[in-house]
């Protein structure tokens, strides 16, 4: 694994690496010792945000430290997963077992089986994009988005799964719909869902 | 104690320093855009720097101070006046319990800040009072009728007779900008011209980002900023300052309550220094780019 250093202002870079789970095992390892003077972790898709107050940690030291930084790889086995009670009855379910090629049945119980993982937020405050370690319920955005998808509704988007926290416009395929609380500003802490977080989906009876 | 709202002109938002270090969690800093204007007018009144104030949008703001307090102006130079009686800009006024303050339309600049002493006494929300328009976290914008609490002082208010403070131009505004993360995403002619073209400031920008126009805009058949990689970028950390290029080749300057990743390769980022006097340019207004 190698890690890239890309530069974003005077007060940030930010730390480029080639897979998804490569950016997993940085950000883990990144968060369990920051510094002080990081104001800022956000991990993305391909990278990992690294904000500073310049006045507490120098951009120069911080990509030292990024650089040292040794990736920590999660076992699933023995950590604390969220659990999300689903309703399976989104609108797009049958659409999705037909573009997967499987029945229903099979979907529900392919997303109630994988252990998936808060990669990344960023779309609304508290929503997570959360990958697994199979693609076999890898399916195309819909080809027009909705203007409102509710909250709570669970869907299925390329490689990630999600739950919108608030209702909003989006493109994701909804195979279903929960009343977890995924963002609440009051609470502490506010997102259901931060990355690195183990997540598994239950089906409501 | 209270500040009673008769007209929040074009927009009212209550702002501090904002609310850094939820990124992860999907929300942006936020905050006063203009951060010098705020922090000198919590210093004028003795209040933390970091205390909340009003952040107006191009004046029109009427408000009646529903008991004694002290106030500050400061950003968007224009008229102002306390019962009739003019205020000036920069300094800590006095306003009896009942006086009215009006703002007119600043001569200079996009957004004012009026603070008072104790600061605006709003509920937080993670740890911040700011508006942040993009995700809707912090209060809503003011309405007329509304009240508006007011803190408690935090200690006298400094004797100050006169602050240096160089006023919000009018003619182009020089922003220094570092190279940014995906300046090699385009041609070496669209990174000479990003720093070469006087752009200018378009209407459609808020407190998400400015947007900007090439010179004549519609003229090119090309846009000026080419991509030399056509490849999808997978979105990545934005920050404020961060200069995104959409597809039609029109940079945008991503502000305080910019969406914390983005998918448009960013071809610069405006230096942190820079990003109030950007704060106050107005639509229409030049603004260049010097390599910082």
């Amino acid at each position: 694994m190698s890690v890239r250093i890309l530069p974003s202002g005077d007060h940030a870079l930010l730390a480029e690496l080639d897979r998804l789970d490569e950016v997993l095992a940085l950000y883990r390892a990144l968060d369990a010792e920051r510094p002080a003077g990081v104001v800022d972790l956000v991990p993305a898709a391909r990278t990992i945000g690294v904000v500073v107050d310049p006045g507490v940690l120098p951009l120069s030291v911080a990509q030292a430290w990024v650089e040292r930084t040794r990736p920590v790889v999660a076992t699933p086995r023995d950590e604390h997963a969220v659990e999300i009670l689903v309703h399976y009855d989104g609108e797009d379910l049958a659409a999705v077992a037909g573009l997967l090629g499987i029945g229903v049945r099979e979907v529900v119980d392919l997303h109630t089986s994988s252990s998936w993982r808060v990669a990344f937020g960023g779309f609304a405050p508290g929503f997570g994009y959360l990958v697994t370690d199979h693609d076999r319920l890898r399916v195309p955005r819909r080809a027009t988005p909705r203007t409102a998808v509710p909250a709570g509704s669970v869907g299925l988007a390329g490689e990630f799964s999600g739950v919108y926290p608030r209702s909003s416009p989006g493109g994701w395929q909804l195979i279903g719909t929960t009343d977890a609380v995924l963002w609440d500003a009051a609470a502490d802490p506010p997102a259901l869902l931060r990355p690195g977080a183990l997540v598994r989906f239950r089906e409501a009876t | 104690m209270s500040l009673h709202v008769l007209d929040p002109g074009a927009l009212a938002l209550v702002e501090d320093l904002g609310r850094p270090g939820w990124a992860a969690l999907g929300v942006s800093p936020s905050g006063a855009l203009d951060r010098a204007a705020l922090r000198l007018g919590n210093r004028l009144l003795g209040n933390d720097e970091g205390c909340a104030g009003l952040e107006l949008l191009l004046g029109g703001f009427a408000a009646r101070f529903e008991s004694e307090a002290w106030f500050a102006l400061t950003g968007a130079d224009g008229p102002a006046d306390l019962d009739g009686h003019p205020v000036d800009m920069h300094r800590a006024v006095h306003a009896p319990s009942g006086a009215v303050l009006r703002i007119g339309r600043p001569a200079h600049g996009m957004r004012s800040y009026l603070t008072v002493r104790g600061g605006l006494a709003v509920p937080a929300v993670l740890g911040s009072r700011s508006r942040d328009v993009l995700s809707g976290l912090g209060p809503e914008p003011l309405r007329a009728g509304e009240d508006v609490p007011l803190g408690d002082p935090a200690g006298p208010v400094p004797p100050v007779d006169f602050v240096p403070v160089s006023a919000p131009t009018l003619g182009s505004v020089e922003l220094r900008a570092h190279h940014g993360p995906r300046a090699d995403w385009f041609t070496d002619a669209a990174v000479e011209a990003f720093h070469d073209t006087e752009w200018t400031v378009s209407a459609e920008s808020n407190r998400v980002g400015v947007r900007l126009d090439p010179p004549a805009a519609g003229r090119h058949a090309a846009p000026l900023l080419e991509r030399r990689v056509s490849a999808e970028l997978p979105s990545e950390p934005m920050v404020a300052g961060s200069v995104q290029v959409s597809p039609d080749g029109r940079p945008t300057v991503l502000l305080a309550d910019h969406p914390v990743t983005g998918g448009y390769p960013v071809i610069a980022v405006v230096a942190d220094a820079s990003l109030d006097l950007l704060a106050q340019a107005r639509p229409g207004q030049p603004v260049t780019f010097r390599r910082a």
